[in-house]
Order: structure tokens, then sequence, then C-alpha cells
């Protein structure tokens, strides 16, 4: 198959999974909908704003049922999404003869595969649906950012990109972001549910996952800073030169690391919960602040 | 803790400015401090005198990280001990009330004493420090966890020292060679060269390379049109180990027994030669023109003292790719040589060479010299395509673009502290990847009666152990397959 047909079936597939996800996110929306109004309905036992108001409600019967069957087909949309992601990506890559993650668009696309297919992964064996919607969510602004405003036909890779540290350096950000952004919704949903001190069985799972999915990111991005600073040895004579990219890594790491301490500082349970997000902030305005308002050595292929 | 957590806190905060405001030594742009002085003339000097353009050199930066590390080194060689006593010690007795733990089950066996043989047997199996007194087995695992901890924490101490080094020790330079030309490494060939403190002068390497050729390729469709393809140096060099020949690259340095040589730029040097008013040559040969744009529209100056009866300055500007842009004023369309073009201006009188003051090569000292004017009486101007010869008015001699040559930036690095640094580095993320990764728990098993064996888990972490572990002790200990445990996790 020649290259630029291969680049629009990449287009194609981006095209269908944005639809496929878009329609996963309306599904979510309607079973929450149903679950809410059952929930509405029901007598005593609800703890509002608990996590039964947004996944399983203990309601008897009514729309609650039609809630919980439309739950299951929303994550097979949600698979099916990302199926449809990872072949974009894919395509992306073999159209251009190189790994897909050369400028902002390609980074962009692989990153919203990435969040989508560590979320499904993290999800298996945990009650923690609630966050799902959000996630869909926020992989469609991504992906809808990527297509509108960033993207790029495929071209070769500037010089300085021209290296295998482009394949380690930027898969391990990629990795760590996808699990950084799983971890800062499921931070944030946590701190929702458990509004007001109370510790719903859905939010202690919700913790739960951000925990682990925080201590898996934080060696990963561990590596994508080491293995940058080996590559900018490399390309521009020092490992370490302060250039706003770098200090945007380092500024994200900090954060993650306060995280890790709060966790085990008593009483900064919470706090610790606002320094993920503050780390996830970070890493997000590293990629978008950094590249798009603060020149650097890290600008370079048309953003 | 709370006292990292704080310090961590106010460092992410401290590292802040250094990225929004322009940096002293910070590769990208080496003029955007003094530009934004220029266009921030009353806030420049304050920011100035609170080390806001060289933040990761400032006090106050310094104070946080040394605060940081003399508080996690205090916190951390206690902790060292104290594992060394643990790892020393043997596993202790079991709480009374098992159920109390993180996991606990009773199991219905049918001896309990013979259970109690199998599960320590099959605790040492999998690596648990192991325990056996009469009625109880108490094993541990884990202890690595705490290791990779210290492991850690301590390798940012020896980051600090491979930094140091690098910082003490080191030098950093940048260097513009021309096509043909030849470097020797010595500070005075430098453009710049930024020595560490404590760095010997005549450490540097010796060596010396000729640029053989300079070859750059470009986008030439597309909407990319323009965009860099790829750049190759092609340099014959001499060290002291012999003399050979090697093409550098982006990401492909040229290595002089650790003195590295970074392709980091490239440009146009035109060949010019100026003949004064009596005809001698006064001046040839290529003259580096700085790029100002991403189509390497170029500008740079001619300073030619000796031209007699006058001394002579030229001001140009060189188009590789020469078009008319849409304001009628002469741009760069590609950064490629299509259509080179020379535009020149010229100034007459004193350059302000002979007085001792030192000045840039790339730019004139405006006193005491006069511009050039033509017949009618404008600013005289001239456009030159290669090969061609120009008169200047009043006598003062011609000027001929020979043709164009580039010229390549490198980027010139010594760092002895950086092999510490790396070694600290992977030191760090080992000791990461186990501290966050290893479990560390307690387990006991106690009989209970001759038929009942109870089991009780303790997580040393702030993480639920793997469910699997567990599973597999509970079927050690179950000699009939019919029994169900009784868990109450």
């Amino acid at each position: 198959m020649q290259a630029d047909e291969m680049a629009l079936w990449s287009d194609r597939l981006v095209l269908a999974s944005l639809a496929a996800l878009s329609a996963c996110l309306v599904t979510y929306a309607v079973a929450a909908a149903l679950a809410a109004r059952s929930a509405g309905r029901a007598p005593a036992p609800i703890l509002v704003g608990g996590p039964e108001a947004l996944t399983a409600s203990p309601a008897p019967v009514t729309s609650d049922d039609r809630a919980n069957a439309l739950r299951p087909a929303g994550t097979w949309l949600m698979a099916s999404g990302a199926v449809l992601l990872v072949a974009a990506v894919v395509a992306r890559g073999l159209a251009a003869s190189r790994v897909p993650w050369g400028n902002m668009y390609e980074f962009g696309l692989t990153a919203s595969a990435a969040v989508a297919v560590t979320f499904l992964v993290v999800r298996r064996g945990r009650r923690v649906d609630a966050v799902a919607p959000w996630v869909v969510a926020l992989v469609l602004v991504l992906l809808g950012v990527s297509v509108t405003s960033l993207y790029t036909p495929v071209d070769d890779l500037v010089p300085v990109l021209d290296s295998t540290w482009l394949v380690v350096h930027v898969a391990a950000a990629i990795v760590a972001g996808a699990l950084f952004t799983v971890g800062a919704l499921a931070t944030l949903a946590q701190m929702v549910l458990s509004r007001g001190g109370r510790e719903g069985r859905g939010s202690s799972e919700l913790g739960d996952l951000a925990h682990t999915v925080h201590l898996v990111a934080f060696p990963i991005w561990t590596f994508a800073v080491i293995a940058g600073a080996v590559w900018a040895e490399n390309a521009w004579g020092r490992y370490w030169g302060w250039d706003p990219k770098e200090t945007w890594a380092f500024i994200t790491w900090v954060l993650y690391a306060a995280h890790l301490h709060a966790l085990a500082t008593g009483g900064w349970r919470r706090r610790a919960g606002w320094l993920a997000v503050a780390g996830f902030a970070a890493f997000l305005f590293n990629f978008f602040g950094v590249n798009i308002w603060i020149p650097g050595l890290h600008s370079y292929a048309g953003v | 803790m709370r006292t990292a957590v704080v310090l961590l806190i106010l460092l992410a905060v401290a590292a802040v400015p250094g990225s929004l405001l322009p940096q002293r030594g910070v590769a990208s742009d080496p003029a955007a401090v003094a530009l934004f002085y220029r266009d921030n003339p009353d806030l420049a000097p304050w920011l100035d005198r609170l080390y806001l353009f060289d933040v990761y050199a400032a006090p106050w930066f310094a104070a946080v990280y040394l605060l940081l590390l003399v508080s996690m080194t205090g916190c951390v060689l206690p902790r060292c001990v104290r594992l060394w006593r643990e790892v020393t010690a043997q596993p202790p007795a079991a709480p009374r009330r098992l159920e109390r733990e993180d996991a606990h089950a009773r199991l219905t066996v049918e001896e309990a004493s013979a259970s109690l043989t199998a599960a320590a047997a099959h605790l040492r199996s999998r690596r648990f420090r192991v325990v056996e007194t009469d009625g109880e087995v108490r094993a541990e695992k884990g202890h690595v966890r705490e290791l990779g901890n210290l492991a850690f924490h301590l390798s940012l101490l020896v980051l600090l020292v491979g930094v140091a080094g690098g910082r003490l020790f080191g030098y950093e330079g940048r260097v513009a060679v021309v096509e043909g030309s030849t470097f020797t490494n010595i500070a005075s060939s430098y453009d710049a060269l930024t020595r560490a403190p404590l760095a010997d002068p005549a450490d540097l390497e010796p060596l010396e390379f000729t640029l053989r050729s300079f070859d750059a390729q470009f986008e030439t469709s597309g909407p990319r049109l323009g965009e860099p393809r790829s750049f190759t140096a092609i340099l014959d060099w001499v060290t002291s180990d012999g003399a050979g020949t090697t093409e550098v690259r982006p990401n492909q340095p040229f290595d002089a027994n650790g003195t590295k040589f970074f392709l980091t730029g490239h440009g146009y040097a035109p060949q010019i030669t100026v003949r004064d008013g009596r005809g001698d040559v006064a001046a040839s040969g290529p003259v580096i023109f700085l790029p100002q744009d991403q189509a390497f529209t170029s500008d740079g100056v001619v300073k030619v003292p000796d031209a007699r009866p006058t001394p002579v300055a030229l001001e140009g500007l060189f188009l590789p790719t020469a078009a008319r842009g849409a304001d009628g004023i002469d741009v760069s369309a590609y950064p490629g040589l299509v259509n080179p073009a020379l535009l020149l201006t010229a100034y007459s009188g004193d350059l302000g060479l002979d007085d001792g003051g030192a000045q840039s090569v790339y730019t004139l000292d405006l006193d005491g010299l006069v511009e050039v004017t033509g017949d009618d009486g404008d600013r005289w101007r001239a456009t030159l395509a290669p090969g061609e010869t120009v008169r200047l008015p009043d006598g003062l001699g011609t000027v001929t673009f020979d043709g164009v040559t580039r010229f390549a930036n490198f980027q010139v690095a010594r760092d002895p502290g950086k092999e510490i640094s790396l070694v600290a580095a992977l030191l760090l993320l080992m000791g990461l990847s186990v501290s966050l990764g290893v479990p560390r728990r307690r387990v006991w098993v106690r009989r209970v009666d001759d038929a009942t064996v109870e089991v009780g888990w303790r997580h040393l972490g702030r993480r639920r152990c793997a469910d699997s572990d567990s599973a597999a002790l509970t079927a050690a200990l179950e000699h009939d397959p019919d029994n169900h445990p009784e868990s109450t996790t």
C-alpha cells in the first residue's frame, strides 16, 4: 500500500474512533442519568454523592436495570474506540516509516490511544466505572484538539529528532503520561466522592487505583527524564540545561515525589490528592504550554 | 515527612520562574536576557537583583535543594541503621490477635503441626525469612524494599556530586567554523568559552580539525517546504592519538578523548573580496553571516580597516533564495541555495579598531563612520549575484561577491562529572523501582488446635499485597482439597 494511502487510512480510523468514543460517552451519560433517576426515587439507603449515585444503585428495580444493561455496551464502545485508535497509530507509523510521535499531532494521537488502553487495562477487576466517562471525555478532547488544531500531514523527521532515543524517551513519556492521566482522573473522582470525610466503597477503590497507577507511573516518568538527559547529552553536549521542557519535566517529577511523600504523612491524604493533580497539570503544561508559548531547544517540527 | 513535602513543593515552585523568564547560560537563545533588558529597562534590573535571570544558580534555589538534601540525609541515615538492625534480627513473634491483621484466615487441616512444617517450607521456597517455634511460624519478606528506598535517596547525593563535578571541572564552548578552515583547540579559537572555576586552562584537549565540507538538505515541497531534513559535516582531524576523517551529524558528535563537538547549527559565509581605492586587495575570504530566520535570511558585516586611502565597512544581507516579498522588500524564500544574492550598503571612516576596545565581528560600531551615498544623494545600495563586482562611489574601491561557502556551528563540551551522574541516575531508577514495586510483609501461621491453624498477614508497605501469595500459602497448608478457609479479609 502506498504511504499516502496509509496516512489516509490512519485519518479515517481516527474519525471512526472519534465516533465510537462519542457513542460511548453518550451511552455512559444515559446510564448515569437512568441510575440517578432511580436513585432519586428510591427511599432511604442511598448515599447521596456516594459512589452508588454514579455506578450501581442499590435501589430495588426501575430504570436502574436499564442503566446496568447499558454500561457493558459503553465499555464495549470504549474498547472498540481504543482498538481503532491503536490501528490509526500503527497506520500513521507505517505511512511515515518511523515511530508515530515525531510532532505534536502524532504525540496527541498516540497519547489518546495510550490513555484509552491504559484505562481498559487497569479497570479490570476493579469497581471504578465512575471514572470511565471522564476518561472517555478526556480522550475525546485530546483527540479533538489533535485533529482540529495540531494536525500535520505525514512527513520526515527533522534531523535532531532522528535518533533511537526518540523511540525510548518519547515512548516512556507517553506511557507515564497515560498513567498520570488515569491517576489524576481517579484521584479527582475519589476526592469528589469522599467529600466531607466519608469513605464510600467506590471511592476507596478509586483511591487504590490512583495509588497503584501512580506507583507504576513514577518510575517510568523517572526513566523518561533520564533517557531524555542521555539523549540531550548526545545531541546538545549537556545532559541537563534547564531548557523549559526539561524544567517542567523536573517540576512534574518533584510534584509527584511530593505526592508520594504526602501519602505517607499523617493527615495529608487529601492534600496528597491535590499534589497528584498539580503534578498532572505540570505534565499537561509541559506538553501544551511549553510547546506553544515558550521558545526553547524542544521547539521544532512546527509544533 | 511533612518537611520533605513542604520543601518539595517549594522546589517545584522555585523552578517555575526560570522557565518563564529568559535565563543566562541556557543554550536556546544567548541574547534573550539582553533583549529582555532592552524591552523592560525598568523591571529587568530588579529581576536581576533577585537572580531571576540565573534562577538555577541563585542562592535561594540552592537553599531549597540543599535544605531538602540535608533533611533527606538526616532522615535516611537513621533508617539505614534501623534497616541493618531489622535485617540482622529475627522476624518478630505473632501478635496475640491475628484476626486484627490486614488479612486473616482460619483453616481446618488434618494435622496442625505437619501443616506448620509445610507452611515453613513453602514460605522458605518463596524466599521468606522464616523462624519456626513451637506452635508458630513467623516469616517476613521484602527488606529489599527499604534497601531500594534508601538507595534511591542516597543516589540523589551521588547525583549532586556528579553535577558539581561538571560545574567545577568542565567547560563548554561555541565555535563557528567555515568550510575549508581549520579549528585549533585553544581558548582564543572559541567564539564563546565558559570554563568552570576549577578547570585547568591548559587542559583543553590538544586537537585540530578542518571542516572539509558541510551539506544541508531541506524539504523541497509540500506544507513543510524548507524544513531541515539532514545536516552532515565532514571533519579531517588530528589529535594526540593520530589523524582521521569523521562525519558529524545532529545526534552524532565528534568525540576527541572525551571532548565532544556537537553540530548545533549552520549558516552561510559569502566569499567577498574588497579592493581599495588604489586597486589593492584589502580584504578577501568567506565572512560569516548570521541566519535571522528559518529561510536563512542572514546578516553580517565586512570591516576593511586596511583600505587606502579611506577605510571601508560593508553591511550586508545574504539571501540564499532571493525573492521579492509582498511589501517590496527582498527576503529569502527557501533555506537552500537556489538564487543567492548579496545586498550591500557601505560606510567609510574610522572603524574604531585601533583604540583597543573589544568589538563584535558581527556588528558595526557606527561612531566615526559615514554612510556612503550614491550619485543621487540617497544611500548607496547594491545587489550582487555570485561572480559579480560592483564599484563603490567616491573612489572607495570595488566589492566582488566571489561565491558562497557554508559554516557549521559546533557546541563543544567536556563534563568530567557526567559518568558519575549517569551511575547515580541508574542507581536512583533501580532504587525507586524496587522501593515502589516490591511489597514488604509479615506472615504468621499459628496452631490453634490439632486440626486448626490460623494465618495472619501484615503489609508493611502502603499497598495491599497480591492475593496470590496468600492463596498459595493456603493451598500449601491444606492437605484436604475439600477444606474451605473462612476468610475474614
